[in-house]
């Protein structure tokens, strides 16, 4: 049961995709312009992370190593059009919004990352939690990010104004950088930071230091 | 032609694939540490690139799209949910058979492209051109210009990336932001360059 729990939440901070994996970034970056389409996208992840991590899991004894790629990328392609007709059929303008990023998923790192790692040497349970957790992870990171841009960009969540705009009247003048590609990265790096000096275990060693002596070393 | 030169320009830089559309990210921050690995994989990228979307195009024209099966006599067919797979598909197979030409006739580059060759097939760059292809109703031509630039500006931007990745070794970076941390911000201080080529047109 405990090891359990470890899988479901060790990725939401300490061993979370984006932060520390590395995966999933690309759409990470893209849809977080607003709430709506990121809350969105982070169920449709979960679901394909969860859903594959089980099904690549379940056949694990039957695919070839060689062709194991290929098999994968068909098994998540197939999860990832389900969830794609699903959007289409029930949130059309939202899933307009997402654009290109739903059929992205396919190529998510995370989905691949965890099926290559986890789904093909652990039983269908383990990697159904899994998927679920590192879905949960993205999501921790995507509404965070998602959360900021809206609020300072536009003066929303999910639409509603929560502070009043200049041009409508209010007090607060919308920094219009948040809305744009860059204010993603600089957001992701500075959650990054934070969640580095929170777990110093994190932090990268670097490959080259100037004085022998340096602050890491005196601490 | 002037058409075909500015939509090469707006796949380039304008719409920089990895810059404005964050694709290929993964592969764009881990792959960028020195100047030689980033340009053998810009150039792997340029290729597949300039042959995934036309190829992609042709499928989607001739096989997937609504009523494309007339020539087969099935007018009502509508293939179009089955693009994700077929494009996939595609682009692993081509990536596949890149790899065996290189390795039988270019050995050299092979062995310079090594592991980012097979790499490429999980690199959102391609699918997502090959996306942008369908969603904005290219034709043959403009689908291979788009892929050509495509490809073009992605490499650009890693290579760019790389070079200021190998000045920034010596640097004191604080600890949080070490490796991961830094490169983020240089990517959205990047970022913030290439809006400044927001609106040229030709």
């Amino acid at each position: 049961m405990a090891e359990k729990r470890k899988v479901l939440i060790d990725p939401i901070v300490d061993n979370n995709p984006i932060t520390l994996q590395v995966l999933g970034i690309c759409s990470a970056l893209a849809v977080t312009t607003a709430l709506l389409p990121a809350l969105l996208m982070c169920v449709a992840l979960t679901v394909v992370a969860a859903m594959s991590g089980a099904a690549i899991s379940s056949i694990r004894h039957h695919i070839p190593n060689n062709i194991r790629i290929i098999v994968q990328m068909t098994i998540i392609a197939s999860f990832v059009i389900v969830v794609d007709q699903a959007l289409k059929a029930y949130a059309f303008e939202t899933s307009k919004q997402l654009s290109v990023f739903v059929g992205l998923i396919i190529t998510n790192c995370i989905i691949l990352g965890r099926a290559e790692a986890f789904a093909m040497n652990n039983g269908v349970g383990m990697s159904f939690l899994d998927g679920l957790g590192n879905g949960l992870g993205y999501s921790a990171v995507l509404i965070l990010v998602a959360t900021l841009r809206e609020l300072f960009g536009a003066g929303t969540l999910l639409g509603y104004p929560i502070l009043k705009t200049v041009a409508e009247g209010g007090w607060y003048e919308p920094n219009g950088l948040m809305l744009l590609p860059p204010s993603a990265f600089f957001i992701i790096g500075l959650i990054i930071w934070a969640v580095r000096t929170a777990r110093p275990k994190q932090v990268e060693k670097p490959e080259y230091q100037i004085h022998e002596v340096h602050r890491t070393e005196v601490l | 032609m002037a058409e075909y030169v500015n939509l090469f320009i707006q796949a380039a830089f304008v719409e920089n694939l990895a810059l404005t559309f964050f694709l290929g990210m993964c592969t764009f921050l881990a792959v960028s540490k020195t100047i030689e690995t980033a340009l053998g994989l810009g150039l792997a990228v340029i290729a597949v690139q300039s042959i995934t979307v036309p190829v992609n195009y042709l499928i989607y024209e001739y096989l997937l799209k609504e009523g494309a099966l007339a020539w087969a006599g099935l007018p009502d067919v509508d293939l179009s949910f089955l693009g994700l797979v077929c494009y996939i598909g595609v682009i692993a197979a081509l990536v596949q058979i890149l790899e065996m030409t290189l390795d039988k006739f270019f050995p050299t580059l092979y062995n310079a492209l090594g592991i980012f060759l097979p790499l490429i097939t999980v690199n959102c760059a391609i699918l997502g051109g090959t996306l942008f292809m369908v969603e904005r109703q290219y034709d043959l031509a403009q689908s291979l210009t788009f892929g050509m630039g495509s490809g073009f500006g992605w490499a650009v931007a890693l290579v760019a990336l790389a070079g200021i990745r190998e000045r920034l070794r010596y640097s004191d970076v604080p600890d949080g932001l070490q490796g991961l941390g830094i490169t983020f911000i240089i990517v959205g201080l990047m970022s913030l360059g290439f809006m400044g080529l927001m609106g040229i047109q030709l």
